[in-house]
């Protein structure tokens, strides 16, 4: 087992495409048997990282050590001990479920690959399409498919990049009870996501941008540290509040949810003030928590600027 | 279960059994491994006729006697030969075969009948454009016999016993031509090496590409297979492809076009060996350079031509300039087709197999270091 409780730490990572830096001096550490969400605007080097982290990618530079092996000299035993979905469906369309799975079972040189490819589809639910072609399931299945590929040798950390896009809410809501479930078992998992429902659900955070990791930590500390406060506006004619609004100082971000209106900026003062200026009659605001949707739009617009 | 092995048989396994599936998924790859010998074979098989006949001849008669009205008729006869002028001055005939309006020019000296009847040995010249040997090699193997029975009726007719035994004629062929190109059993033999070549360095090089452009490499990468295994679990598959397009070429050489094999054919299956692997290496090898199937199957192409028109499949070797000659020498269908040709057609053995083997080997051995070189164990 892991001596010290960390089962990813990299120390000041970097990846560069032609002359420009897409990862760049990231530290991480991803504590055992944690559910590790690892979140960023599009672009901004999470599978990348991932690469690098399981042997797929040779770092530009830094270094580190995913469970006991070092990232650089030892990928192949990092290769037997971790599961890696990746973001673009990779396994093969043009063979079945079954035969998929069959050859992921034999390349890990499992002791019954059949038995085992048999027990996987039961699990995840695939037993009832496992003569259907791979490339004919729909996204959900091809998820559920990679998921299964990943985790048919029982590795001791999982790495899913998004995992759940375009996944039903349904099957969304399963898989991260499974998630948990294993994780309580000891697995170690990385995830990354887009949505904030999941982000929630993770253990602990890191969130990326431009291949620089801005902040990280438990879910409640990320919205404290930000420093965001947030109002919520009912009323009528909340269209036009909105667009007069977004001019005001101090306020950062206007977003529609159904029938009302979510405000937030980091100064709580200058916010109330563009309130007080601009809501009539028609609307009325209150408090209310922020969301880690807000603390990620705040800093990404942080981040462009 | 998970062995720190440099090399396993059972991830080795893993693969070869997948590309297998797929293989058998992939309908189009599949009609293209049967469907382009078959094709190939009916096109040189049949269409490109290797047997011309009807070339046209002028005679250059500076004799005029019976004796030559007579091999004139026989040559006509022939089939092979038409006179298109029975009496040309000697410098139009050079002329016409140089405009191409004529393929041979033959040429009967002054007196050349009674030289025969004296017992001389006359000459008898034939000038041949052999631009394309192909195209004449028939007609000049056919000639010496066709003069001689032309020869040996006219002197029965008239009773004539020359004095110093059997009448003799010199044919003296002016021509550049090939012995090797003479018969037209050299094509589907040869045919053999230019499928092999085609289907295997393309179909490689498209089934790496292939994991490339899917994404299917991404997870490949992942896994604990290596890259030997990698390869060889994919090359694997396609040495029993190739083995079986050779047996289909050589059922139809004897059954469609009755090509003797005279040598010993586990010979021929032992080397064909070395260069399909050749040939499977360089497929690698491109498909490591190549981002995509496109520019994998352009890459095949390129090989591909230049080993069809320099092996001395489509011109004979010997007639090739000096420069053709060592590239050709550099491209494993070269010798291959030297063993092919050697063993079915002449029965060559070992011992003379050799010398067009090992550069086939050499080529093996450097084709496959690149690729193994070239194969990357990670995405960049
Ligand atoms: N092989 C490559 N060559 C050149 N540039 C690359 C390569 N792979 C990724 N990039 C660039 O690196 C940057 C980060 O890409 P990456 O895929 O890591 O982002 P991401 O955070 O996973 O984004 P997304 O959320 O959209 O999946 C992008 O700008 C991308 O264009
Ligand atoms: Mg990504």
């Amino acid at each position: 087992m892991l001596s010290d409780g960390i089962a990813i730490s990299v120390k000041g990572l970097g990846k560069r495409f032609d002359e420009k830096w897409v990862v760049d001096g990231v530290d991480l550490e991803v504590p055992a048997g944690s559910v590790f969400g690892f979140l960023g605007p599009n672009g901004s080097g999470k599978t990348t990282c991932i690469r690098m982290i399981c042997g797929l990618l040779e770092p530009s530079s830094g270094s580190g050590r995913c469970l006991e092996f070092d990232i650089l000299k030892q990928r192949e035993r990092i290769k037997r001990e971790v599961g890696y979905m990746t973001q673009r469906f990779a396994l093969y369309e043009d063979l079945t479920v079954r035969e998929n799975l069959l050859f992921v079972a034999r390349a890990y040189e499992v002791d019954t690959p059949r038995l085992v490819a048999d027990e996987v589809m039961e699990k995840f639910g695939l037993a009832d399409r496992r003569n259907q072609l791979a490339g004919a399931l729909s996204g959900g299945w091809k998820q559920r498919l990679s998921l299964a590929a990943a985790m048919l040798h029982e590795p001791r950390l999982l790495l899913l990049d998004e995992p759940t896009a375009g996944v039903d809410p349904k099957a969304r809501r399963d898989f991260w009870s499974e998630i948990h479930e294993l994780s309580r078992a000891g697995l170690t998992v990385l995830v990354t996501t887009h949505y904030m429902d999941e982000a929630e659900r993770c253990s602990d955070l890191a969130y990326i941008a431009n291949g620089k990791i801005l902040t990280r930590g438990k879910p409640g500390f990320l919205t404290r540290e930000s420093g965001l406060s947030t109002f919520r506006v009912h009323g009528e004619k909340l269209f036009e509040l909105a667009n007069r609004l977004r001019q005001f100082d101090g306020v950062e971000q206007v977003a529609a949810f159904g029938t009302e209106l979510h405000v937030s900026g980091p100064d709580a003062a200058l916010l109330t003030r563009a309130l007080e200026a601009n809501c009539g009659p028609g609307a009325r605001y209150e408090p209310q928590e922020t969301l880690l949707e807000d603390v990620f739009i705040h800093l990404m617009e942080r981040a462009r600027r | 279960m998970r062995g720190e092995s440099v090399f396993s048989l059972r991830r080795l396994g893993a693969i070869i059994a997948k590309e297998f599936v797929q293989m058998r998924r992939d309908r189009i790859t599949f009609a293209m491994m049967v469907g382009i010998p078959l094709i190939q074979l009916c096109l040189f098989g049949y269409a490109i006729n290797q047997d011309p006949r009807h070339l046209p001849t002028a005679l250059v008669n500076a004799d005029q006697g019976p004796l030559t009205r007579s091999i004139a008729a026989s040559l006509q006869r022939s089939g092979y030969f038409d006179i298109v002028d029975g009496d040309l001055p000697e410098r139009d005939a050079r002329e016409a075969l140089a405009l191409g309006e004529a393929q041979f020019v033959i040429t009967v000296p002054v007196d050349f009948e009674r030289d025969i009847r004296r017992g001389r040995v006359p000459v008898l010249l034939v000038e041949a454009d052999a631009t394309d040997p192909g195209a004449t090699s028939n007609a000049i193997a056919a000639l010496p016999r066709i003069i001689d029975l032309a020869l040996e009726r006219e002197m029965a007719r008239r009773s004539v016993e020359s004095s110093a035994g059997p009448p003799r004629i010199d044919v003296r062929l002016h021509a550049l031509y090939n012995p090797e190109a003479k018969t037209s059993f050299n094509i589907v033999p040869g045919l053999m090496g230019v499928i092999l070549t085609m289907t295997m360095v393309m179909i490689t090089a498209l089934a790496m590409t292939r994991e490339r452009e899917r994404g299917t490499l991404e997870m490949l990468l992942s896994m604990p297979p290596r890259p030997l295994e990698v390869l060889a679990g994919k090359i694997i598959p396609y040495i029993f492809v190739a083995y079986v397009q050779i047996a289909l070429i050589l059922m139809a050489a004897k059954f469609l076009f009755a090509v003797p094999v005279i040598g010993s054919l586990p010979l021929l299956l032992f080397c064909a060996f070395f260069f399909v692997l050749a040939n499977l290496g360089m497929g690698v090898t491109f498909s490591t350079l190549a981002k995509n199937q496109l520019q994998a199957v352009q890459m095949a192409f390129f090989f591909f031509l230049p080993s069809l028109l320099l092996s001395g499949f489509m011109f004979p070797f010997r007639g090739m300039p000096e420069w053709a000659q060592s590239i050709g020498n550099a491209l494993p269908l070269t010798h291959f087709l030297r063993i092919v040709r050697g063993v079915m057609l002449k029965g060559n053995g070992m011992p003379e197999v050799i010398p067009d083997l090992w550069p086939i080997c050499v080529f093996l051995v450097g084709s496959m270091s690149i690729a193994v070189i070239r194969y990357r164990q990670t995405l960049d």
